[in-house]
């Protein structure tokens, strides 16, 4: 059982994997994932845009699946996988969805843009293969202001069809 | 810039095929940095020793301050500071005429949410736990809750300026005898309309982090749209000199027009930051965001036009009034825009104009995507609307008929350059499958159109100056490498790639070989800012002036090397060479060394200036533009009878462009614009709650959370099908003109007119509701005028209007009863006889 | 940045030992489950606990298990557990369609079944920063005397908001609430009580463990829900409708509960009374709608008017109905949901 007393020093301390490397943090208890990844382990790829759960920018994948990390207890963590946006390509080149975000105008603030991408790599990691509907209902907790959305819904399917070329090929 | 006949940049009907970055969709020169998470916000800094802040705001609409105790605060354990509004008591504001904000208030609190007091601490949850510690004793004053309320209760004042009581500014514009348009006419329709406020909501909340430099100089990294304007109150507020003062414009994470003023938290931790000798960070929440706010304006319009059988207009007199808030913010520019355009789109031969701002006890409002041409655009076209009914003409052939043409100077004389609206409709109407659809879908399915201008940049700055309105610096090293300076400011619009692309083509060079320095007030030359859609076409211009000039200093290095004249030197795919031998060059790092080699090292510049606008009478200075954009959308929905649920499933819109420099790009800005004018149409309000006043005084934001303010979701978006209409216009670089702002404005009224074609109800009010659809029902079926709607203007005493004949009434851009200024014989220097800091009132 | 205010943690791994702690902790305590209810919450410092005790350590609270006479479902399933679970079909679709329009799929994959059913009543007076409350001087529900909704309310006025609460109504669900002292089961009705403070009848020390389903072969069921946009939003008017048809076609029994209209969700005792012996025509329908929709007494602290939440609930209960009788709703559906899956 974890027994952790309110203080506001770094009395918490969790052993988790973040983007596939094992890391150790302490931090103040009261603080949420998203607090943990920007403050005390300088990832500031993961963004925030309320901290109420009611926008979408902090999303990361805890065991592959898409959750707000403003509203996950960095203390709950412990053992469990997180991936971030910078976790996402890997040797130096870019996740298709990445590349297709990248050129297909999805992007324009940015800011929405990491919690979209892991969103939809999670949806990608599950159905390879999503309609138009499915991808827009992977995305409905991700609120962006500029695009529209529908350059990143194509920007998805883009990525769709470069993972699938380049899984036939090898 | 000198005048230019064909299109800086390029021949207006060039050969397109010659250009190989403009025109072309491309990547964006700073998309990786945003897909992989390392564009750095101004909250992802983070700096060694750093303290948070956070604001002590008001809990009262409107009160004075008696006293403030800040000693238990300050005793708190982890608190380093407090401030309160003696240590920052000099009034700054983005206009000259409106120095009415402290950062901290000192003694008068405007709404819920104006800033007290500022703890600054080791930890942000200290500070906002030691919030609570501060005592503040106020005396609670009227609440004014709107602009009758306001005209109705002229004291006690939220502010002691302003035209009287709590006027902020009435203006009264005439263009030609009117009532005479009026006698003309065959028809006069009038409508009253409303406008609700509603607000950004950038998904970045506003950060800002100050450090005191180790030469004892101030650095700001802030998530603003206008660092040259934050440069200047900063300098006034803090009482430094400018040169000793960095403001460094981090990419915005969305802007939308609500970070261009410049803001109370910047200057505290600034000031913090200076007193502390370390780096303040603060970071707004979501609900402090609305407190912000500078949004958009509530209006209230009244509209009166007079037209022949043949729809074209006679006379049109506009009235609006206008919810301020509580501070001046750009409100007496955006009084101006509120009159501003009508004249753009639709050839209107007399017009007049009045319009009021009031202050009332809520969040200031200010410029948003569209300033102040959103509203009454939105009246414009749905009461066109219903003039094509009455007069049973289709509304694209009516609007075909009087669509301003090419060159023309309107009534109130502004230039207008390129116009492609009559080609933007005539799209729509194809693509749409427009005269299959109007009056013809069955009960409950309908189509509206509607169409909008909008400025390419403002004409004038915000304050007086003859200055350029934008820099750009070209500096060249032996390595090949270009290096690009320039103050313009990245809010996700493109402008970097913007900037990136031209400095390109004009080198032969790709974008990404191009490295930028933007939104730096040390670093580049001034860029006014990201606001009224200037970026493109004057930080364009600079940045192709700049590219030219360094184009012709290689070119002449080369034309020796190479013995050939230096008209066959041609730049493409990172050579120089003879256009005539093309085998014959040198790489384009050879050609940068010879050219160092004849001229010494190799830096340029270039600048941009607007042309000089004929609109010489005062308030002229809003409005003009070196060109304006145009678009055409039509929107479809669906009405369910029983409830009033509206349902978009599909929006056409066409939009001149003049030249697009990145398709990607442009298609990113027109269908961002639809968004953001769908949220306005069907549901986003900026909308407060006063609670019975018997009970209390409070006047609050309903809901300032991302939750309760309606942002639509990837479900609510429609498929929106964009076309680009490309004539190169001779203002902007390579014929672009602008696309972030003018596909806003035409969806609002295209959803109002569509529903009216599906249910048969007019709803003369955004946003569009099914509540109202509902009530407009009830009223149909009463038998009463199928409408939803405001019911009356209310009486403002205007001040006689400042008549200016229109260009074919003799007029000379001059009012022919204002007081003599002295400079007015010299059209070609229309603004000497402003006051400096008194009169100036732009943009945006 | 909104930062939660410091508390103890305690995450144990049985539900015996979670209780003994709820017990020993008193009010000062609350259970922590997927979070997305009381985290933000707590970040408005609408609740300050002393302790949160997390019961995601807890195994047996994520257990679903399915049998010939019913199903049991741990109260720590997550929604997207129970969305995308093709058990949950025909029968008990309306769970499913409840669980899938819960605001947004990443809040789906943290929040909890029981989180849901016990899901703090919300009030645009009440769901508000501490800046904010104390700008109207706080409200009946926390730190202050008025209900800002109705001022001479004696009770407070907050809006029951949950989407699995009508539907596990209609469906007849029972809970079962675990505390030191022992459990006990009830009817999922009478877990709840209209008053926007004390909403639950579950004591400070139990727990929800447990949503209890009886079989419900030969029963059809539907979850219509109101909301501004296609994702996000709380409920402002829900309807779940249950039935159980004879051979002649005529109903055996059915359940319709309303939701988001008070500060309980309401069954609709007499239109369901009315429907049993009858056959689902036009009239029947208009009917038992227009009894359903009485009950309703939306008030102004939600999104949308309130007069016209009240005046579309007939409406909403007339496409339930014709749904349960086999009627093809797909496009009002796709019109209010906007979500093509539902």
């Amino acid at each position: 059982m974890v027994t952790i007393s309110p203080v506001s020093q770094k009395s918490a301390q969790i052993r988790f994997i973040l983007n596939g490397e094992q890391t150790d943090v302490s931090f103040a208890p009261y603080k949420t994932l998203l607090e943990v990844l920007r403050e005390d382990l300088n990832h500031t790829g993961t963004k925030h845009g309320c901290e109420l759960g009611e926008c979408g920018a902090c999303a990361v994948l805890l065991d592959g699946k898409p959750v707000l990390s403003c509203l996950l207890l960095a203390v709950e963590c412990n053992a469990r996988e997180v991936e971030t946006v910078e976790g996402l390509g890997a040797n130096g080149t870019l996740h298709p969805l990445q590349d297709a975000f990248a050129d297909l105008g999805a992007a324009q603030c940015g800011y929405c843009t990491p919690a979209i991408l892991v969103t939809a790599k999670a949806l990608l990691d599950q159905n390879p293969h999503p309609t138009r509907d499915q991808i827009r209902e992977a995305l409905s907790g991700n609120l962006c202001r500029c695009t529209g959305y529908l350059q990143i819904f194509e920007a998805v399917e883009a990525a769709v069809l470069e993972i699938a070329s380049h899984s036939k090929s090898t | 810039m000198p005048e230019q006949k064909s299109p800086p940049g390029g021949k207006p009907n060039g050969n397109d095929g010659d250009l190989r970055v403009i025109g072309h969709a491309r990547r964006r020169v700073d998309a990786r940095a945003k897909v992989t998470g390392q564009t750095r916000f101004a909250d992802d800094i983070s700096l060694p020793r750093m303290a948070h802040c956070k604001l002590l705001r008001s809990p009262h609409p409107h009160a004075r301050i008696r006293s403030i105790d800040i000693s238990r605060a300050l005793a708190h354990p982890g608190v380093y500071l407090v401030l309160t509004g003696k240590d920052l008591p000099i009034e700054y504001g983005i206009l000259p005429v409106s120095q009415d904000e402290q950062a901290l208030c000192l003694d008068h609190v405007r709404h819920v949410g104006d800033p007290v007091a500022a703890v600054i601490a080791r930890e942000e949850l200290t500070a906002f736990e030691a919030l609570d510690l501060i005592q503040v004793d106020y005396e609670i004053l009227t609440t004014i809750s709107d602009p009758e309320e306001a005209l109705a209760t002229p004291t006690p004042r939220i502010h002691d300026y302003g035209d009287e009581g709590n006027i902020h500014k009435r203006v009264a514009l005439e263009f030609g005898n009117v009532d005479q348009g009026f006698a003309e006419a065959d028809e006069i329709f009038e409508d009253t309309f409303f406008y609700q406020g509603n607000t950004h909501l950038p998904i970045e909340q506003h950060a800002s982090v100050a450090t005191k430099d180790p030469d004892g100089k101030l650095t700001i990294w802030t998530s603003t749209q206008t660092p040259h304007y934050l440069h200047r109150a900063l300098a006034k507020v803090l009482q430094m000199p400018p040169a000793h003062i960095r403001v460094i414009a981090t990419p915005n994470g969305g802007g939308f027009g609500g970070k261009s003023d410049p803001f109370n938290h910047e200057i505290v931790v600034a000031k913090a930051a200076l007193v502390l000798d370390r780096p303040v960070k603060i970071c707004l929440t979501r609900e402090e965001v609305f407190y912000c706010h500078r949004g958009r304006h509530p209006v209230l319009m009244k509209f009166k036009t007079g037209v022949k059988k043949d729809g074209s207009i006679t006379a049109m007199h506009l009235q609006t009034l206008i919810d301020g808030g509580a501070y001046g913010s750009y409100g007496v520019a955006s009084t101006f825009y509120t009159g501003a355009l009508q004249t753009t789109t639709y050839h209107v031969p007399r017009y007049r104009f009045q319009g009021c701002r009031t202050f009332t006890n809520k969040p200031p409002c200010g410029p948003k995507r569209g300033h102040g041409t959103v509203q009454p655009r939105f009246g414009q076209e749905v009461q066109l609307d219903k003039i094509a009914e009455k007069l049973q003409i289709d509304p694209a052939d009516l609007r075909l008929r009087i669509a301003e043409s090419s060159n023309a100077v309107t009534a109130n004389f502004f230039r207008l350059s390129t116009v492609n609206l009559s080609e933007c409709i005539r799209r729509v109407v194809k693509s749409s499958d427009w005269r299959e659809k109007f009056r013809k879908l069955p009960e409950g399915h309908g189509v509206g159109l509607a169409c909008s201008a909008y400025l390419t940049g403002a004409g004038l700055p915000i304050y007086w100056n003859k200055m350029p309105h934008s820099g750009v610096q070209l500096k060249f090293d032996r390595g090949g490498g270009v290096t690009l300076f320039c103050g313009a400011t990245e809010i996700g619009q493109g402008s970097d790639d913007v900037l990136a692309s031209i400095v390109a083509e004009v080198l032969g060079l790709d974008t990404f070989d191009i490295r930028l320095y933007t939104g730096d007030t040390d670093l580049g030359p001034v860029d006014l800012g990201s606001y009224s859609s200037r970026v493109t076409i004057m930080a364009g211009n600079a940045a192709l002036q700049a590219a030219e000039r360094a184009k012709a200093l290689i070119a002449e290095a080369v034309a020796e090397r190479l013995s050939v004249p230096v008209e066959r030197v041609r730049f493409a795919e990172k050579r120089v060479f003879d256009s005539a031998a093309p085998g014959n060059g040198v790489t384009f790092t050879e050609a940068v060394c010879l050219a160092e080699a004849r001229f010494g090292t190799i830096g340029t510049v270039g600048s941009y200036t607007p042309p000089k606008s004929p609109a010489l009478y005062k308030g002229g200075g809003v409005g003009p533009s070196p060109t304006y954009s145009y678009t055409a959308a039509v929107v479809e929905v669906v009405v369910n009878p029983v409830t009033g649920w509206i349902t978009v499933p599909k929006i056409w819109i066409a939009h001149d462009i003049g030249r697009a420099l990145n398709p990607t790009l442009v298609r990113g800005q027109v269908e961002g614009s639809v968004y953001m004018g769908l949220g306005e149409a069907l549901m986003e309000e900026q909308e407060f709650r006063r609670l019975p006043k018997k009970l209390s005084h409070a006047l609050v934001h309903k809901f300032p959370s991302i939750l309760e303010y309606k942002s639509p979701t990837s479900l609510d978006m429609p498929d929106v099908f964009t076309e680009l209409v490309e004539e190169p216009d001779p203002k902007g670089p390579f014929g672009a003109k602008e696309v972030g702002q003018g596909p806003l404005l035409p969806i609002m009224p295209a959803v109002a007119n569509a529903v009216y074609d599906a249910i048969g109800v007019r709803i003369d009010e955004v946003p569009i509701t099914p509540e109202k659809i509902m009530k407009a029902l009830a009223e149909k079926k009463a038998g009463r005028a199928p409408r939803f709607g405001p019911s009356h203007f209310p009486h403002v005493e205007w001040p006689e209007a400042l008549r200016v004949p229109p260009p074919w009434e003799g007029g000379d851009g001059n009012a022919i009863n204002d007081v003599p200024r002295r400079d007015k014989a010299k059209p070609e220097q229309p603004h000497k006889s402003r006051t400096p800091e008194k009169d100036q009132v732009l943009s945006s | 940045m909104m930062r939660l205010p410091l508390f103890a943690f305690r995450a144990p791994r049985t539900l015996d030992e979670a209780a003994r702690i709820l017990h020993g902790e008193g009010p000062d305590a609350m259970p922590l489950a997927g979070g997305t209810d009381l985290l933000p919450n707590m970040k408005r410092r609408q609740q300050v606990p002393h302790t949160l005790l997390s019961l995601r350590q807890i195994d047996a609270l994520r257990a679903m298990r399915f049998a010939e006479l019913g199903a049991r479902l741990g109260a720590c399933l997550t929604l997207s557990d129970i969305a995308s679970d093709s058990r949950f079909r025909n029968g008990a679709t309306a769970l499913a369609q409840a669980a899938a329009q819960v605001a947004t799929p990443h809040i789906r994959n943290m929040a909890t079944l029981g989180g849901n059913l016990c899901l703090d009543t919300r009030c645009n007076y009440y769901d508000q920063s501490y800046e904010w409350r104390k700008a109207i001087n706080f409200c009946m529900k926390k730190d202050g005397v008025t209900c800002w909704v109705a001022p001479s309310s004696p009770k407070c006025m907050a809006v029951s908001s949950t989407d699995t609460a009508p539907a596990l109504m209609a469906l007849g669900a029972r809970v079962r609430l675990v505390s030191q002292s022992g459990e006990r089961e009830i009817s999922l009705t009478d877990l709840y009580n209209n008053d926007g403070m004390n909403y639950l009848h579950r004591k400070p020390d139990e727990i929800l463990a447990e949503v209890l389903l009886d079989s419900l072969h030969d029963w059809c069921s539907t979850y219509w829900k109101l909301r501004r946009r296609g994702s996000f939003d709380f409920p402002v008017l829900s309807v779940a409708a249950a039935a159980r048809f004879g051979k002649s076609g005529a109903i055996e029994v059915a359940r319709i509960v309303i939701g988001s209209a008070a500060s309980r969700p309401l069954v609709a005792e007499e239109a369901a009374k009315f429907l049993v012996g009858r056959s689902l025509t036009a009239e029947t329908i208009a009917e038992a709608a227009a009894l359903a929709a009485r009950i309703a007494k939306p008030l102004d602290n939600t999104d949308f008017d309130m007069s016209w939440r009240k005046k579309v609930t007939a409406e909403f209960v007339t496409y339930a109905l014709r749904e349960l009788r086999g009627d093809d709703v797909s496009a009002e559906r796709a019109a209010i949901t906007r979500m093509p899956s539902i």
